[in-house]
């Protein structure tokens, strides 16, 4: 059968179809780019709904683009990855959570990092918001309880090629003397109580953040400030925006 | 076919059906949470209604092959009672993901069928039993009850004497033991075939004895704290109370104080861990000669009544691991009393571990007492300087699984009241709980206690109270007196050394937090706001319930306003998820599934039973059928949930008065059933039942009006007695409660016999749905409201009574 120009025109389109669809996947550079976008848009618009309660409007855009960049995917168990970039938490085995999205965004904003801050992180799970803290602050010190977690996540972090991450297996409850005191500390394992050793290594001027909950909820975020002149103040603050009483009261 | 019915097979399937409800209840509760465990248990009890429409279907079928099915019935219930629950816990069901995976409810769904299947087949073998042996209906059904109530009791010893996952099997070989009676009684030929198929089921259920661990969800206290290497647990104790788990930490130690000051710089002595039901952890101190090692016990806000008073004698509810006793004791009490309701872990800290916590019960001046604290106040005059309640809920009977969910009388009204009653003049109640954002229980607590002194009489209640906190505690001190300015400067300093704020204190002008600060000064203008005389526009402008909980409606932890669901539904995903009360949006679920589901399950079979009645003179109106056993159905467990709550205030002990009403109940349900088949010879059933609904009514609305007057007069009567007393009390009742049932099934059985299992089938539908209802009702209403609503139930049903009417 002789090819007729008609036949060109139908076929031209498609074939141009199927190049496109096959090429598509090699022009993209990470098919987990656009997910990751969406999410951070998701997290944005949920801030810009809360401002009321955070005080802002929105968050430190450093911290945004962190969030951005860090492969939350490569942080999550392969049954979980498909929901990585869903603005909810995971669980990651050995009956620990990776956080929701938006609540890792608030709490990091929360830590007021500057690129030369050192930050201490107990309970590092997957992770994942050490990682975040890696894009932000200069040095992160991350300490796990349990061993084959923190083992997992060490691996993980140097793959990445976070250099200024340093995780170690064992009790935070001491915090990390060698390098203390330090700017900021975020505390996501439980505890009963927050360990005095920690509210020590914390420098005058510097913040602690504590999620308060059960693993999959966080009912409220408490941050400790050391005040320049020793003195400790906390503030708990809901990740909601929740008013718990109408009219004028 | 012998013409005695097999009334022992029915009667050790139905009690072995119940025990094995109480049973899962417990299990779900260790290795779930007991909310959705309630959930699960509640729906799966739709077994009943499911045997109902699969029965009616089938009938002629079934009926043809009564024997093999009756007896296929009670051993498949030994079988599938094990393996159905085996099954379950393997299915990965994490509750807190359930707004965001919906995988979650598919496997909720799965749980609950496996579950059903056990409860399908007893309420097989029973219904069967009616329909194949009609003329005694009564009769079968007063040995169904009786075995119930047997097995309510029943299970409740064996969980004493064995743990929960083995009970399990003790069900199973009672399934068996059913199968075994139910051939003898059936007059079996082929008994050899029995014996082989006994043995067959006896090897499958020893295989699965070895497979028997309970899988705790990975999230709970225990398994998570067991991922710390150099933890492990060192023994297990189980009773109708809790599973404990002792646990010890080679390694990392347990550092378990909450609610310590920001500003201290103490840490706790070595411990060791207590949990229960996987959670709810508390800790047995290690004791030390170095009495200042113990300093760390006065940096918390629960200290505070310590320093303002030197208490000569103090009362601790709930002992736990000894905490609070300790803390007493580090503050020089000479008389410390402590209540303890759990009797195994009585025997864990004052025996078992005393070594290791230097003979804290033996100490001189300690004595600590077994039981629950509202028994024991009302059984003894003694006053107390001080009276601690420290980061304590109930133990309610739920987590026993008898048809609780979350009452609490601990923190009612009236118990407040019984507190401020055992006080010393002078003396502090000190109620110590966890703060939650934003602030529920606190404010609910204060407005409880304001209202409690105004029925003390004391109508200036604000100079009696006092409020402190830290970002994770708060203290409620009412006085018994007022608190004068140097206490109150007592609790500024107290406070200011400990960074805690003072949230209300006489005399002192609302000031903003210091040291734990929040968005708004919620506790400031909340307290003030319940003191002042806009307090009951404050509470309706809350968003959560902080209308004080009574005795009647013992809801405490109840906080949801249907008002504000549509907008915390709206912030879950931005970070409102912990804003839901899963306990109450989990019963709404219930009730909703149940009642969807029993649609289906009542009207499916109207399609074939006309077909199946073929040409009959008589009819009954199925209208009249569907209401009438509806409407007894409710009715007979409204009042039966809400006498067993009822007498719990007499009673007091949570567990052994549930076991005692709920036995009474059924087994004097059973021989009122039986006694209507007795005089169904002398008088028609129309005039027995009429008797029988008045007699319901005017015992009903007698109990409502005189029962909260006796418990009174009573209260201090020895436990004895009052058993006997509330035996008394509700045979007359149960025993009248017990005829509407099989008075209707057996005019069904002479006249339009078709519909026996439809009958069946809706009445299990509708205690589930009962179930669940009355405590919603409860949670609103009270439960004198319930048993008025069952009282006129039970008046109506006379209205509807399906008599047969004769076809044209």
């Amino acid at each position: 059968m002789k090819l007729l120009p008609a036949h060109i025109e139908l076929l031209a389109p498609l074939l141009m179809a199927v190049f496109a669809a096959v090429s598509v996947p090699s022009l993209a550079d990470d098919p987990t780019e656009s997910a990751r976008m969406e999410l951070i848009r998701i997290i944005e618009e949920d801030v810009r709904q809360t401002s009321l309660e955070l005080n802002k409007a929105e968050l430190d855009p450093r911290v945004m683009k962190a969030l951005a960049r860090v492969p939350r995917h490569k942080f999550v168990p392969l049954e979980e990855k498909t929901y990585a970039y869903e603005n909810r938490p995971l669980p990651i085995g050995h009956g620990q959570t990776i956080s929701q999205p938006y609540i890792v965004a608030i709490m990091t904003d929360m830590l007021n990092l500057k690129p030369d801050s050192k930050v201490l992180e107990l309970g590092t799970g997957s992770g994942y918001q050490a990682a975040i803290l890696g894009e932000l602050a200069g040095e992160v010190y991350t300490i796990e309880i349990v061993e084959p977690l923190g083992l997992l996540a060490k691996d993980r972090l140097q793959q990445l090629g976070y250099k200024n991450v340093i995780t170690k297996v064992g009790d935070g409850y001491y915090g990390w003397e060698e390098h203390a005191p330090f700017d900021a500390i975020i505390v996501t394992a439980a505890a009963s109580h927050i360990p005095p050793p920690l509210i020590k290594q914390l420098k005058p001027g510097g913040r602690m953040v504590i999620p308060v909950g059960s693993r999959f909820m966080t009912q409220q975020l408490l941050t400790v400030d050391k005040r320049a002149d020793n003195k400790v103040v906390s503030r708990q603050v809901m990740p909601v925006v929740f008013v718990p009483v109408t009219g004028r009261h | 076919m012998p013409q005695r019915p097999p009334y022992l097979s029915v009667a050790l399937i139905s009690g072995a059906a119940l025990a094995y409800e109480i049973l899962l209840m417990r299990l779900f509760s260790i290795i779930q949470w007991h909310h959705f465990s309630y959930m699960i248990i509640g729906l799966a009890l739709l077994g009943y209604g499911f045997s109902g429409t699969v029965i009616s279907v089938f009938q002629r079928w079934l009926q043809a092959h009564f024997t093999f099915v009756y007896l296929a019935c009670l051993l498949l219930f030994g079988l599938t009672s094990v393996t159905s629950f085996m099954l379950a816990q393997a299915i990965p069901f994490n509750a807190e993901m359930i707004l965001w995976d919906s995988h979650q409810l598919v496997y909720l769904l799965l749980i609950f069928l496996l579950l059903s299947l056990p409860f399908f087949f007893a309420a097989t073998a029973i219904c069967l039993a009616f329909m194949q042996y009609r003329g005694q209906v009564s009769r079968i059904y007063a040995w169904d009850l009786a075995g119930a109530g047997m097995g309510s009791l029943a299970v409740i010893g064996l969980l004493f004497a064995v743990f929960p996952q083995y009970a399990l099997l003790v069900i199973a070989v009672l399934g068996l033991l059913a199968f075994l009676v139910a051939s003898m009684e059936l007059r079996l030929k082929q008994l050899k075939v029995t014996l082989v198929v006994l043995g067959a089921a006896s090897m499958l259920l020893a295989l699965a004895a070895a497979n028997l661990d309970l899988q705790l969800s990975p999230y709970k206290g225990l398994p998570q704290t067991l991922r710390i290497s150099g933890t492990e647990v060192i023994e297990q104790d189980s009773s109708p109370f809790g599973l404990i788990s002792i646990v010890d930490s080679k390694t990392i130690p347990f550092r378990y104080a909450p609610g310590l000051s920001l500003a201290s710089t103490e840490e706790p002595l070595p411990q060791v861990g207590i949990f229960t039901d996987g959670d709810n952890m508390t800790v047995i101190t290690k004791a030390v000669d170095d009495q200042s090692k113990l300093t760390y016990m006065d940096q918390v806000t629960s200290a505070l009544p310590y320093h303002l008073v030197d208490p000569a004698s103090v009362l601790i509810v709930g002992a736990g691991g000894g905490t609070d006793i300790l803390q007493a004791l580090y503050h020089s009490t000479p008389v410390i009393d402590a209540v303890e309701l759990n009797p195994q872990l009585i025997d864990i800290v004052g025996h078992r571990y005393s070594d290791f916590n230097g003979a804290l019960y033996q100490r001189h001046g300690v004595n600590v007492h077994a039981g629950d604290v509202r028994g024991f106040l009302s059984r003894n005059q003694k006053k107390y300087d001080l009276i601690q309640l420290s980061l304590m809920d109930a133990f309610n009977a739920s987590a026993s699984g008898l048809y609780a969910l979350n009452e609490d009388y601990l923190y009612t009204v009236e118990a407040l009241q019984l507190y401020l009653d055992h006080l010393t003049p002078g003396g502090y109640l000190a109620l110590t709980r966890w703060v939650k954002m934003p602030p529920r229980d606190t404010l609910k607590l204060f407005a409880t206690a304001i209202d409690a002194l105004k029925l003390q009489g004391v109508e200036n209640s604000s100079d009696r109270l006092a409020l402190i906190r830290s970002w994770q505690t708060s203290t409620l001190l009412i006085r018994n007196g007022a608190i004068k300015n140097d206490a109150v400067e007592k609790i500024s300093k107290f406070s200011e050394s400990r960074s805690f704020d003072v949230a209300y204190a006489p005399g002192m002008p609302p000031s903003k937090d210091s040291y734990n600060q929040l968005p708004q000064p919620w506790f400031q203008t909340g307290t003030a706001a319940l003191l002042s005389d806009a307090r009951d526009q404050y509470i309706d402008d809350y968003k959560f319930d902080l209308k004080p909980a009574i005795d009647d409606r013992p809801y405490f932890h109840h906080f949801t306003k249907w008002t504000s669901l549509p907008e915390i539904f709206r912030l879950r995903d931005r970070g409102g998820m912990s804003l839901i009360e899963w306990g109450y949006i989990v019963l709404v679920m219930t009730l909703l599934v149940a009642a969807a589901l029993s649609v289906v399950l009542i009207t499916l079979p109207l399609r074939f039973l006309p077909r199946l009645s073929g040409e009959a003179k008589v009819t009954v109106s199925k209208t009249r059928v569907i209401l009438y056993f509806l409407l007894i159905g409710v009715a007979f467990l409204f009042m039966e949930i809400a006498f067993m709550q009822k007498f719990i205030l007499f009673l007091h002990h949570p567990l052994y008065s549930f076991a005692v009403t709920l036995t009474a109940f059924l087994v004097f349900a059973g021989l009122g059933s039986n006694l209507s088949a007795n005089w169904s010879r002398r008088y028609s059933r129309r005039t027995i039942l009429k008797g029988s609904l008045a007699g319901i009514v005017i015992i009903g609305l007698s109990y409502l009006l005189l029962l909260d007057e006796l418990f009174v007069w009573l209260s201090s009567t020895p436990i004895f007695y009052k058993i006997l007393l509330t035996i008394l009390l509700v045979s007359p009742l149960a025993l009248l409660m017990g005829m509407p049932f099989p008075l209707a099934l057996s005019s069904l059985a002479e006249n339009a016999q078709v519909l026996i299992p439809w009958a069946w089938g809706i009445n299990g539908c509708a205690s589930v749905i009962s179930a669940s209802l009355a405590t919603l009702l409860a949670i609103h209403i009270g439960f004198s409201a319930v048993i008025f609503i069952a009282v006129l139930l039970y008046a109506s049903v006379l209205f509807v009574y399906p008599s047969p009417e004769r076809t044209i």
